[in-house]
């Protein structure tokens, strides 16, 4: 006599079989693989493919040999370091602008949500390298627009006396304008979806109460999303890590020049950079997030 | 009348209202325009002729406009053999990719079975990876499949090579190990768990089992994970340049034309002579190129951009 709840419980596992039968054989076995790799040298021909088991070796030469790896990887590192908390805010903050009533409203969105289409893959590697791009700005308007960049700014603050790394670091953000933008379409999606689920008595009792805007943001909005924030933080730092100068060296290193052993090591030790990364920004933010249970 | 107007006018929250109104008003402005330049650009771009390049007078329309470039990037790109070709590949994955993952988030949302937590956690697992890490052994293993010996022993012997098909994308879509499945069935995990444990008993009550409530009862609640992961799925497979290189090396979709489309122009145009023509010309062929490959991108965004923010806040996963 099966129970209903056993009746289910066999049912899940049927629904869940075909995902299962995908892990095990287009992830579980390629990630395995992978790693048998890493620890070996490989070689293909017509028969074939033929493993030398030769230890730490590719792990070696990946960090200690080849010119390129150590850099890139530390460049996308700290390129990510820098970018990931500057789209979580901006994410944040236009999301928070866009939940506010005004006309135009749909249309602003329709504009900022245009990114996530635009942005993956090809187009924004065929963008960075437009030579009309650079033909553009040299003309009349283009230098005009160039030039809106932030020298003012930059010296004002710093007369004023603020940090000179801080001053950099924001300039530096504003400059890359273009690119925070056209990351962070997803995460403003989430946010404005979250913003959109606090209910609005809560908003009310603080005016009441006197609460100013401001206020109202830190106490009210900014509480109620912070488990997005986690959810953007690491849906981020993955989106970043999934396309850039390291990943176009592993490939490279893999399918051009044919070394499948130090492509899979460079690439174990780019996927244990981020597996660490995510873990200790995980843990950080978990750590101050408020649920409501 | 007049009062309240001065009134008004000198006391500071009128002020600050304002204040914050033209702030804003700026910032959307501003930012907005930083997203649209580059399309915009590239229309102007595009509907030069080949002499404007390098007119200085030249900055957003043209002196002569000229659709040159269109027929080019059509003719090269062999545009609509593309177009279709890459609908296809996009609607056949996102098709399977979200009946499959539908599938495993209802699972793992209420058919709770032994280990189910392990295996979600490997779900988690599957999105964190980067591709990269497995990009190697799948390449390998789709040269030579044999799906641990049972192809051979079908084929008498010999493997198949699966590279150069649509197969790969069928098949991780079937088992929905697709591009970013995880986060599929992550989305469909939430919105499962989101309904009410109550419409499923009554579904019990009235005598339905466990498929008949899923078809009929869930599925069509289900229509905002639905329409989001749809969406998701076939922008990032349209755009997608990283496993279409891998698996389709003369299969005509739009990222690969798009980036072989210098190459070829320039052989066009400079008869195979070997000769190198002008760079900046095969920038613009490219721009419109770039146009036209995200053009019918755009007509469905147009349509159906309404429903992106009610789709994910209906999904739950933002609770």
């Amino acid at each position: 006599m099966v129970t209903y709840e056993q009746r289910k419980a066999r049912w899940g596992f049927v629904y869940v079989l075909p995902w299962l039968i995908g892990f095990i054989l287009f992830f579980l076995i390629p990630l395995v693989n992978s790693l048998v790799y890493s620890f070996s040298k490989v070689e293909t021909n017509a028969e074939g493919i033929f493993v030398d088991f030769i230890g730490w070796e590719n792990y070696r030469t990946a960090l200690f040999v080849n010119p390129n790896f150590n850099r890139n990887l530390v460049n996308s590192i700290i390129d990510m370091l820098v970018n990931v908390p500057l789209i979580v805010i901006f994410s944040l903050f236009v999301a928070v602008l866009l939940n506010q009533n005004f006309k135009g409203r749909g249309l602003a969105r329709a504009i900022f949500f245009l990114p996530v289409i635009l942005a993956s893959g090809v187009i924004a590697n065929l963008e960075s390298s437009s030579l009309i791009e650079a033909l553009n700005t040299d003309n009349a308007a283009g230098r005009f627009i160039a030039g809106l960049r932030s020298f003012e700014l930059e010296r004002m603050m710093l007369e004023a006396g603020v940090n000179e790394d801080f001053v950099l670091y924001l300039t530096g953000a504003v400059d890359r304008i273009y690119e925070i933008v056209s990351q962070s379409g997803v995460q403003i999606l989430i946010f404005l979806a979250g913003i959109q689920t606090i209910s609005t008595h809560l908003y009310e009792a603080a005016k009441i109460e006197g609460a100013t805007g401001y206020e109202a943001f830190w106490k009210i909005t900014f509480p109620m999303v912070s488990p997005l924030i986690l959810v953007n933080v690491v849906y981020t730092v993955v989106d970043s890590f999934a396309s850039n100068s390291t990943v176009e060296l592993i490939r490279n290193t893999g399918l051009t020049n044919f070394n499948f052993g130090l492509s899979s090591a460079m690439a174990w030790i780019y996927f244990l950079s981020v597996a660490f990364i995510l873990a200790v920004s995980s843990y950080i933010i978990s750590k101050r997030v408020f649920y409501h249970e | 009348m007049l009062e309240t107007i001065r009134a008004q006018i000198t006391s500071l929250t009128f002020w600050k209202k304002w204040a914050w109104i033209i702030v804003r008003f700026v910032l959307i402005v501003g930012l907005s325009f930083v997203i649209l330049y580059p399309i915009l650009q590239k229309i102007s771009t595009s509907l030069k002729a080949r002499e404007d390049i390098y007119s200085p007078i030249v900055v957003w329309i043209p002196e002569r406009i000229s659709f040159e470039s269109y027929k080019y990037a059509v003719q090269i790109m062999e545009y609509w053999d593309t177009l279709l070709n890459t609908f296809l590949l996009a609607g056949m994955t996102t098709v399977l990719t979200a009946a499959s993952c539908a599938l495993a988030g209802y699972g793992f949302a209420r058919l709770k079975f032994k280990g189910s937590k392990l295996l979600f956690a490997c779900v988690i697992l599957t999105i964190l990876v980067p591709p990269t890490t497995i990009l190697i052994p799948m390449y390998l293993n789709l040269k030579d499949f044999n799906l641990l010996g049972l192809i051979p022993l079908l084929t008498g012997g010999k493997s198949i090579n699966l590279l150069d098909t649509y197969w790969p994308f069928i098949l991780t879509s079937m088992f929905a190990v697709s591009y970013k499945a995880g986060l599929f069935i992550f989305i469909y995990n939430q919105f499962y768990r989101g309904i009410p444990k109550e419409i499923e008993e009554a579904a019990y009550v009235d005598g339905a089992g466990v498929t008949k409530t899923f078809l009929q009862i869930m599925l069509p609640n289900t229509m905002p994970a639905i329409i989001t992961v749809c969406l998701f799925s076939f922008v990032w497979q349209w755009n997608d340049s990283f496993y279409t290189t891998i698996y389709l090396t003369s299969t005509k979709v739009m990222s690969t034309q798009l980036s072989s489309l210098p190459f070829n122009l320039n052989k066009l145009i400079t008869g195979d002579g070997g000769g190198q023509s002008d760079p900046f010309y095969l920038d613009l062929v490219q721009d419109t190129g770039i146009l036209l490959a995200i053009l019918p991108l755009i007509i469905g965004y147009l349509f159906i951009q309404r429903h992106f923010v009610e789709s994910v806040e209906r999904t739950g996963i933002v609770g």
